[in-house]
Parts: C-alpha cells; sequence; structure tokens
C-alpha cells in the first residue's frame, strides 16, 4: 500500500533581509494511513515546518510533498485552501477558537466550507463535541472553558470534517498535566478507534510515547 | 452558523469603540448634510429660476428704480409674452428680526407671469378688488397666525410711514424652490401713496420680469430689451432669472464654495474614521484570520469580514446620521432669525448623496486592512502578537 504522505527530497529555507536561513534540508519521509507520529527535535530544528509543508500552510522551496496522492507543491492558492479544508484538520498548541463564537459555533466554523446544510452542519459538530466529552458545553464561549475544555473543542474542530490526517503542533504545550492526559487519551483513541492518521509535533517525551513511531529532527534533518 | 454571524459577532467584539465609531459617522453624515441643505438654500433663488423668465434692472444697480413708462416697450419686444415688475418695499413688521419678503406688485400681471405661487381664485379676484390688500405665502401664514380678513400693520423704511394691508389671499408653493414666505400688494397703492406725499418716488418701479416665449432667445430678447434703453438716464440690465438670482449670491460665493468643499472633507473624515477603526480590527484580528484560513477559508473569505463589519458599521452610522438629520435641520431652521432662508428642507439627492457616501466609505475604509490581511501568508499570520 503507498504511503499516505510522501516527501521527496524537501528543502525550505527562509529569505531575512539579505540572509537566506535555511530550515530544512533534503528531507525525505513516508508515513503510512492509520500512522501516529511525533516529531520531536530542539527548538529551531525544522518541527513546525516540516508540519506546515504536510499541512499545506506554507509551500517548500524544492522537493515535493504528497498527500493522499496529491501534490500540494502543483496546487494553487485557491485550490490548497480547498484541499486543507477537506483533508486536513488542525490541532494548536494555544487552542485558537475565535473568542465569539460558541464551542459548538467554533466547531461547525469549518463545516461551512463544505456546503452541508445548517441542519447537518449542527448535527455533525454536536457529534464531534459529544466525541470529545463536551456535549454539555456547547453553548459555552471560549473563555468559558479550561484549558483542556478549550482544547478538546479544538479537536473537536479538527475532527468534525472526518480530514484524511489530523496534524497537533504541541497540542499539550499548553495545558497542565490532567489536561494534557486528557487530550493525549484522545488523540490515542482516535488514533486507534477510527484509525485517523496524526503527525504530532512535540517537545515533550512522555507525549511522544503516545505515538506509534517517533521522528526526530536537528538543524533540519532527520536524524 | 454562518459566516454573517461571525462578521456581526465581530464588529459587537468591542462595543465602545463599535459604537464611538457609528457615532463618529453619523455625526459627520449629520455634519455633511446639514452643510449641503445650507448650501443647497442658499441656491433655492437660482433652482427656482424660470428658464423662460428674464428680469430687467437698473444698468449700474439693483437699488437703482426703472421707469414705468418702460414696461409697454418692453411688452413690444418680439418674443416677449407677458411683463410685470415689482418694488422692494423692506418695512418692519413687529421689530426689526422679523424678516420676509414685501413687494409692491402688479396685481394684473404679477400672478400670470408666477405661476408658481398658487392662490385660490375667489382670494385672487378678492386681492385685485381691494387697494390695501395683500397676498400672504402659507409659511408666513402659519407662522404669524394669519388669516384672510387679518391686518398687517408695516412701519415703511425705504417708503416711509404707518402701512396697513389686509390679507386677502394666501398662496401656496407649487414647488417646494418656490418661497413660500412672500407678502405681496399692489403697486397701485403704493404708486398713490407716493404721488400724495411728492416723495420723488411715483412713476417708478424696482425691476421688470418678462416671461418669454423662448428660452432659447433669451439672450437676443435681452439684448432687444437693453437696446431700447441704451444712452438714456436709466439704462437696463436684462438676464436671465437664474443669472440675476447668481448675481445675488456672489456676494456669499466664497463662504458658500468653503461649505460645499467642507461637507466633502467631511466624508473624508468618515472615511479616516471608520478605516482607522477597520486597520486596529483587522490587526488584532491577524492571528484569527490565519486560523481561518489554516481552516481552507480563502483570501475572498477573509475579505467579505472585514468589508461586512465595515459596512455594518458605515451604514448603522450613516443610517443614525441620516435620520438625526430630519429634526437637526427642523431645529437649525428654528434657531436662525425667521426668514434667513425661505426655504430649507433636505434635498432628495442630499440623502442618496449621503447614503451612498456612507456605504462607499464602508467599502473604501475596508480596503487597506482587507489587503494586508488577504495578502498576509499563514505561518506569518500564525505567527503574529497583536
Amino acid at each position: 500500500m503507498p504511503p499516505l504522505i510522501e516527501i521527496r527530497n524537501v528543502s525550505k529555507s527562509y529569505r531575512r533581509d539579505s540572509l537566506e536561513i535555511p530550515v530544512l534540508r533534503d528531507i525525505s519521509l513516508e508515513i503510512a494511513a492509520g500512522d501516529f507520529v511525533a516529531l520531536m527535535g530542539p527548538s529551531g530544528s525544522g518541527k513546525t515546518t516540516l508540519l506546515n509543508l504536510i499541512a499545506g500552510i506554507d509551500r517548500p522551496t524544492s522537493g515535493s510533498v504528497t498527500v493522499a496522492g496529491t501534490d500540494l507543491t502543483e496546487l494553487s492558492e485557491g485550490d490548497l485552501a480547498a484541499w486543507r479544508a477537506q483533508h486536513v484538520g488542525f490541532i494548536f498548541q494555544f487552542y485558537n477558537l475565535i473568542p465569539v463564537l460558541t464551542a459548538v459555533e467554533n466547531v461547525e466554523l469549518p463545516l461551512l466550507l463544505s456546503g452541508l446544510p445548517k441542519p447537518e452542519r449542527r448535527a455533525h459538530a454536536e457529534a464531534a463535541l459529544a466525541i470529545v466529552g463536551l456535549a454539555d458545553r456547547m453553548d459555552h464561549y471560549p473563555r468559558q472553558l479550561s484549558g483542556g475544555q478549550e482544547q478538546r473543542v479544538a479537536i473537536a474542530r479538527a475532527i468534525v470534517t472526518d480530514p484524511t490526517i489530523l496534524v497537533a503542533d504541541e497540542p499539550t504545550g499548553d495545558l497542565d498535566k490532567n489536561s494534557a492526559e486528557e487530550v493525549l487519551g484522545l488523540m490515542d483513541r482516535l488514533n486507534r478507534e477510527i484509525s485517523k492518521t496524526i503527525l504530532m509535533v512535540t517537545h515533550d517525551p512522555h507525549a511522544a510515547e503516545r505515538a506509534r513511531s517517533i521522528r526526530r529532527l536537528d538543524k533540519g534533518e532527520l536524524v | 452558523m454562518e459566516l454573517l454571524k461571525l462578521i456581526l459577532r465581530n464588529t459587537l467584539r468591542h462595543k465602545l469603540r463599535s459604537l464611538l465609531t457609528a457615532v463618529g459617522i453619523a455625526v459627520a453624515v449629520l455634519a455633511f448634510m446639514l452643510l449641503r441643505t445650507v448650501v443647497t438654500a442658499w441656491n433655492a433663488g437660482v433652482e427656482a429660476s424660470a428658464a423662460n423668465r428674464l428680469i430687467t434692472r437698473h444698468a449700474v444697480s439693483f437699488v437703482f428704480p426703472l421707469p414705468y413708462a418702460y414696461r409697454d416697450r418692453i411688452a413690444r419686444v418680439p418674443g416677449v409674452e407677458r411683463v410685470t415688475f415689482a418694488v422692494w418695499f423692506s418695512g418692519v413688521y413687529i421689530d426689526k428680526n422679523q424678516f420676509f419678503a414685501r413687494l409692491a406688485v402688479d396685481s394684473n400681471s404679477f400672478f400670470d407671469v408666477y405661476p408658481e405661487f398658487l392662490v385660490p381664485p375667489d382670494q385672487l379676484a378678492a386681492f385685485k378688488r381691494e387697494r390695501n390688500a395683500c397676498i400672504i405665502g402659507s409659511e408666513i401664514a402659519e407662522r404669524y397666525k394669519l388669516k384672510i380678513g387679518d391686518v398687517i400693520p408695516l412701519e415703511g423704511d425705504i417708503f416711509p410711514g404707518r402701512w396697513e394691508f389686509v390679507v386677502r389671499g394666501i398662496y401656496r408653493p407649487r414647488d417646494k424652490t418656490t418661497d413660500p414666505t412672500s407678502m405681496l400688494f399692489h403697486w397701485q397703492y403704493l404708486e398713490e401713496k407716493a404721488r400724495q406725499e411728492k416723495s420723488n418716488r411715483e412713476g417708478r418701479v424696482g425691476w421688470y420680469v418678462t416671461r418669454i416665449a423662448n428660452p432659447d432667445e433669451a439672450g437676443a430678447i435681452s439684448a432687444a430689451i437693453d437696446a431700447l434703453f441704451a444712452n438714456s438716464p436709466a439704462e437696463t440690465k436684462t438676464e436671465t432669472e437664474r443669472a440675476f438670482q447668481q448675481s445675488f449670491l456672489s456676494s456669499m460665493g466664497s463662504v458658500m464654495t468653503a461649505m460645499d468643499i467642507m461637507s466633502f472633507v467631511i466624508i473624508g473624515i468618515i472615511l479616516l474614521v471608520l478605516a482607522n477603526t477597520m486597520i486596529m480590527a483587522a490587526r488584532e484580528r491577524t492571528h484569527e484570520y490565519a486560523v481561518l484560513k489554516t481552516l481552507g477559508f480563502t483570501a475572498r473569505h477573509i475579505f467579505l469580514l472585514i468589508t461586512g463589519e465595515s459596512l455594518i458599521l458605515s451604514v448603522i452610522g450613516s443610517a443614525v446620521g441620516l435620520a438625526v438629520t430630519f429634526p437637526a435641520v427642523e431645529g437649525f431652521q428654528n434657531a436662525l432669525p425667521k426668514g434667513w432662508f425661505p426655504i430649507f428642507y433636505i434635498e432628495p439627492r442630499t440623502i442618496v448623496f449621503g447614503t451612498v457616501a456612507g456605504i462607499a466609505v464602508g467599502l473604501i475604509a475596508a480596503l487597506i486592512p482587507a489587503r494586508r490581511a488577504m495578502s498576509i501568508r499563514i505561518v506569518e499570520g500564525l505567527r503574529y502578537i497583536g
């Protein structure tokens, strides 16, 4: 079976003033469908940049990134946005919920792009919130939730479209131990019970232990 | 949950800031509308001018009278349909602050030349029958609670003495631009008194008004009238009613031009107020826009979010400004000395312009922040700390 994510000779560098700063150097990586991969490495090693390339929110300087058979480097901005909406669920370190929307409205947000009628969108959003154990917090605003609850809403938002992959950037980095455990347990369940492919960037060895495999980066190279 | 709901929620995110912005827009729209209304009121005489009327006055100055004998000679000029004349009486009614036009007119011809003064036929007949009768505008009747049969006493200044006129008619203006605040009485009555008192004013009129058959011939007929009296002791200057009214306004022309310019400067101020609010709001939400883009929302969605919020603020502000303008214009008119602006109303085109300007300002104010939010890369937006 071909890998779900296929990265071939990817390099990425940023230009700051006249300086070219290399972040990733000739990375090649394959991730199978249903895998749960932790990307680890020191700060500045390029973990988040690699995650961003796989998620289609940044483009490599060279090389190719193919996810579910689509070469992301060949998509226009508009096509890439549509692709993200359909194939990627994001979990951020700081949750990134929209503060003026309730939990259920935040979860419903990605579905606005799906063309589903309103009652169906609402049903999907409620189901996603039920999966993360927040059925009783649907009408709460983010400011009325704890950090762990906010991150669970963010996970519900990430899975509501049933994306091909879930990408998480330090999902437990802003949480206390108990909340972090809840979130990791939830991600573990998503991977084991519905075979969701998860790619997680983390500094935390304990969090990385939940993954099926760990890949390490250092100075922009896989080690 | 629809995109519109997110736009509305964003608009109400900083309630005080949104409120102050909307109030700022409302005040600016109010100021714009008031200034435009004053400019309109000032130019009302010009707007009311009929294309088929010519005014003949003394060539030296409007204050010098013309001989009554000119009337028949003007009437014989080819193209002239009807001639009438008037004299500026002035005088004081109650006190000097009570201003409205008081004119001695040729009762037989005046209303033929000015069909926009609508007088009921029975009242016009009664007016013509009585030597010291007068016809007053509907607004004068309302302002001073005057009715048919009441006496209007005037203290003469240009024409000294105490004058009493009986109200025999009340005219209604046909058009919005017709002055409803004039008082008209018989020139013959003035003439008789002048003759009795040997005041050197007998046989004189202030100006002639000529109704012509073809407005395209106004230039030629004006030249023909003036040619009749060339090299006489009282040479004339004939021009269209519009040109005549404009010459009256020229003394205040620069003030009106300044007000005209100011009214548009105010539109610019609204734009700056709203653009400042939208730039601040969009900058604060840079991170959120990046999150939305990450979720698959496109630059078009971001444009709609920012422009929608800007439009809501501008439309609400403009609507409040427009709504307040109507009582404000009324209050402004009441605060002015009576008769300063006989015609004072908000022109429909001023309302349309105010509305269009409000919407346009909402769109334009969103352009800079929308362009920035649309073009910023997702990874930069996610790193942004506002």
